[in-house]
């Protein structure tokens, strides 16, 4: 399927993603001109308060914009009894955009304004302005030329930026892309990636446009100034109405069910909302695709109420404890510690262990009567292995690994984890670590070893919770419960193969699987299936 | 019976906050309707002087008093306002036509806008400029002489008692500015104004002044009418009258 095909096909989805971007780029940008100009301004009467606030805003679009969502997400901040700060959503999204966006304009006001030939500012006083007039009269108008030219500049970088806030579910066509480098899939990247290239293009003629009208001075009279100023303002004042309304938080009457940013995670968080859906009269707000560990920020934060966490991770990532080989001691470890300390429940586990897989070619399997992983450590001193970045780094990953089974490969490969399956299927290498779910490991016909020494740590599947919304909705325990076991290594290979794979829905899948396990009531059994 | 002293300095003296002295012991009558011009080298602090008169700086010692009252008892922007201002062309404010510059101080003031436009237009009549030619031009669109007018034009426009004009001519060519020196001249005698004009171009300084002050490091060395300066013995005054007699256009003594 080609990128224009998938566009026309899409073309609704398409034009709500944008629609999100704009909206996202617009309000961000209103807000950060609204706190930028005049901070730009106040610098230039205090010029001593110009490397501090400077050397913050600079600091600010140096910092990543994962981190910045984690230090945000839990934030608490209320004006007016509208929450202003904090949680996942647009909201968290515009903060991060607008203090990215904040540099490029505060100094540019303040250079602009400081560039006004001090002899046209002396004139302005020798005749008898006072400061304000001299500001509104001489100073911005010679220095907007300037000040444009930084929004610009800061509203190309904002919609470049705004790709991340699919990160915390706040739409844009950030999604198109993120969901493409989950699924190896380019032409969805491309689907993001061009018409966000494509806004940014236009914004910067837009505003390079307007930038010449007003430097040419003789061009544009007072009078389409004025129009734009008052389109400026126009614009600044829907905007804070806008960004009021979206500020209110999570209605209540609704379970908020959220996922990580992959494959396997969107069809667990599928899962949840469905059987939630199916079997009480809750309504659930979907809050998927949540990158890093923002998931846990926004369960902990109480922006969702619950999504599927993986017990290695949650020890070994989140508790910071030491791993461990056995799953039952793991599960109750963490069970324990999430109680404890942030009030959250761990249910029962859906069946499957989502670890690395070490894997080999069907035939090789056959053919040299491999079994487990001591088996290929023995005639693995001619093989090639290849690895994604994560296995070579990380504290379970290959260097105990190599120590555990006595490996010495001819030859590593460093490479993203997809292309590992096919390089593997390909035969350029002889001995890939997978995950134990992918669903590529059918489809290229590839063959798990058994850890036989135990090496890798226990990543059962296990929906988390928080307390407070069991206690107040008890049927989600009954619901949660019956999910217990529901899920082999191999039912969720085949669904991680549907989506990643056959290219089909999340929903349409879980429903499918759901009815098969009766574990839809009547109303929602699929018809048309 | 108002004072016939439009203009007055007692021992002013002023300093940087460094400690370096850029006036010292300034004492000066300013009358009504003369034109004082204040003569000497770049750097000597004739627009110091000028500077303490619309108070864009204070004195640190003495007192300098604007129709009988010191500059330190006037609201700043009141008295900028009763103050013409003519600085080098530079002081055209860019973003504005013609008509604009010449009537900020009116709009400041307060004017209805026919009543600006008007006294715009009559302004530019008097100055030389065809107002239907000129009005809505910009700075840049006028060669040097004409933007020279605007400035002039712009610092009359409220009808100031007072005008300071700051080396007004000093970035014009030699022949412009001989034209405009004179027509300048003849716009003085209709005014009727009190004018301090600064330059370091001593035939300007004879052509224009009632009175000649010269200045030197901050001091005040010679006071009086033009003549004067010729007759002095003092060796600034020697030099500075030297090249009034010089046949080449006197300019750039600095």
């Amino acid at each position: 399927m080609n990128l224009l095909q998938f566009l026309l096909g899409n073309h609704r989805e398409l034009s709500d993603l944008i629609m999100e971007h704009l909206f996202l780029v617009i309000i961000s940008m209103g807000i950060a001109i609204l706190i930028g100009v005049p901070l730009g301004i106040l610098l230039t009467r205090r010029p001593n308060l110009s490397k501090p606030v400077l050397g913050f805003a600079n600091i600010m679009q140096t910092v990543p914009s994962l981190a910045l969502f984690g230090f945000l997400i839990p934030l608490n901040i209320y004006l007016f009894h509208v929450r202003i700060l904090g949680g996942i959503g647009a909201r968290t999204a515009i903060v991060a955009l607008v203090l990215y966006a904040l540099l490029p304009i505060i100094r540019n006001t303040f250079i602009g304004i400081s560039g006004v030939d001090p002899a046209i500012r002396e004139a302005g006083r020798g005749m008898g302005m006072t400061d304000r007039q001299l500001l509104f009269q001489v100073e911005l108008p010679l220095a907007l030329g300037v000040i444009i030219a930084g929004i610009r500049v800061a509203t190309v970088i904002c919609v470049g930026t705004a790709t991340i806030a699919a990160a915390i579910d706040a739409g844009g066509l950030g999604r198109y892309i993120f969901r493409g480098l989950r699924m190896n899939d380019n032409v969805l990247i491309l689907a993001g990636a061009v018409p966000a290239a494509l806004i940014a293009l236009a914004a910067d003629l837009l505003l390079g446009y307007v930038e010449r009208l007003l430097q040419a001075g003789d061009a544009i009279r007072r009078e389409s100034r004025k129009i734009l100023w008052t389109a400026g303002l126009v614009f600044a004042v829907v905007g804070i109405f806008t960004v009021m309304n979206l500020f209110h938080g999570k209605t209540s009457g609704r379970v908020a069910v959220g996922s990580k940013d992959f494959t396997e995670q969107v069809i667990l968080g599928e899962l949840l909302a469905q059987a939630i859906e199916s079997n009480t009269a809750l309504a659930v707000e979907r809050r998927f695709d949540l990158g890093g560990s923002l998931a846990h920020e926004a369960l902990v934060a109480g922006e969702i109420d619950m999504y599927v966490e993986y017990t290695g991770t949650a020890l070994l990532a989140i508790l910071k404890g030491q791993p461990s080989k056995d799953p039952q001691e793991v599960y109750r470890r963490v069970k324990t510690e999430y109680a404890n300390r942030f009030n959250l429940e761990w249910m029962k586990p859906l069946g499957f262990n989502n670890t690395f897989a070490i894997l080999v070619r069907g035939e090789d399997a056959q053919k040299l009567r491999l079994k487990t992983i001591t088996d290929a450590a023995k005639i693995s001193a001619r093989w090639r292995a290849g690895f994604g970045q994560d296995f070579m780094s990380r504290a379970d990953g290959y260097p105990g690994f190599a120590r555990t089974y006595g490996f010495h490969f001819e030859e590593i490969r460093e490479m993203d984890l997809a292309l590992t399956y096919r390089a593997l299927a390909e035969k350029q290498v002889d001995l890939i670590a997978g995950n134990s779910t992918d669903g590529l490991i059918s489809r290229y016909g590839l063959v798990q070893l058994v850890d036989d020494r135990h090496y890798f740590p226990p990543y059962d599947a296990v929906p988390v919770a928080r307390q407070s919304i069991l206690k107040e909705h008890p049927e989600l325990r009954d619901v949660l419960d019956r999910l217990g076991g529901i899920l082999s290594v191999d039912e969720m290979r085949k669904l991680n193969y549907q989506v990643d794979g056959e290219k089909r829905q999340a929903k349409d899948v879980v429903r499918e699987f759901l009815a098969q396990k009766h574990l839809l009531s009547e109303k929602t059994l699929p018809q048309q299936n | 019976m108002e004072t016939q002293k439009s203009i007055e300095f007692d021992d002013v003296s002023f300093r940087l906050p460094d400690g370096r002295t850029l006036l010292s012991d300034l004492t000066l009558q300013v009358n009504r309707g003369e034109t004082l011009v204040l003569l000497g080298r770049s750097g000597s602090g004739k627009t110091t002087t000028m500077k303490l008169i619309n108070r864009l700086i204070d004195p640190t010692e003495g007192e300098v008093r604007v129709e009988g009252k010191s500059t330190l008892a006037w609201d700043p922007i009141q008295l900028r306002r009763r103050i013409g201002y003519v600085i080098q062309e530079i002081g055209l404010f860019p973003h504005l036509t013609v008509e604009e510059n010449v009537g900020v101080v009116p709009r400041l003031e307060g004017w209805a806008r026919d009543q600006i436009t008007a006294r715009a237009r009559e302004l530019l009549m008097l100055v030389g400029l065809d107002p239907d030619r000129f009005a809505s031009r910009f700075p840049r669109e006028l060669s040097g002489g004409q933007r020279q007018r605007v400035g002039v034009a712009r610092a009359i426009a409220a009808d100031p008692p007072v005008i300071l004009l700051d080396e007004p001519f000093g970035a014009l060519d030699p022949i412009t500015r001989r034209e405009i020196q004179k027509e300048f001249r003849s716009l003085q005698e209709r005014l009727r104004k009190t004018m301090v004009f600064v330059t370091h171009d001593v035939r300007e300084a004879f052509m224009l002044a009632s009175r000649i002050g010269l200045i030197r490091e901050g001091r005040m060395i010679l006071l009086g009418p033009p003549d004067d300066l010729l007759q002095s013995d003092d060796p600034e005054a020697r030099a500075f009258a030297e090249c009034f007699h010089d046949p080449q256009p006197a300019g750039n003594l600095s």
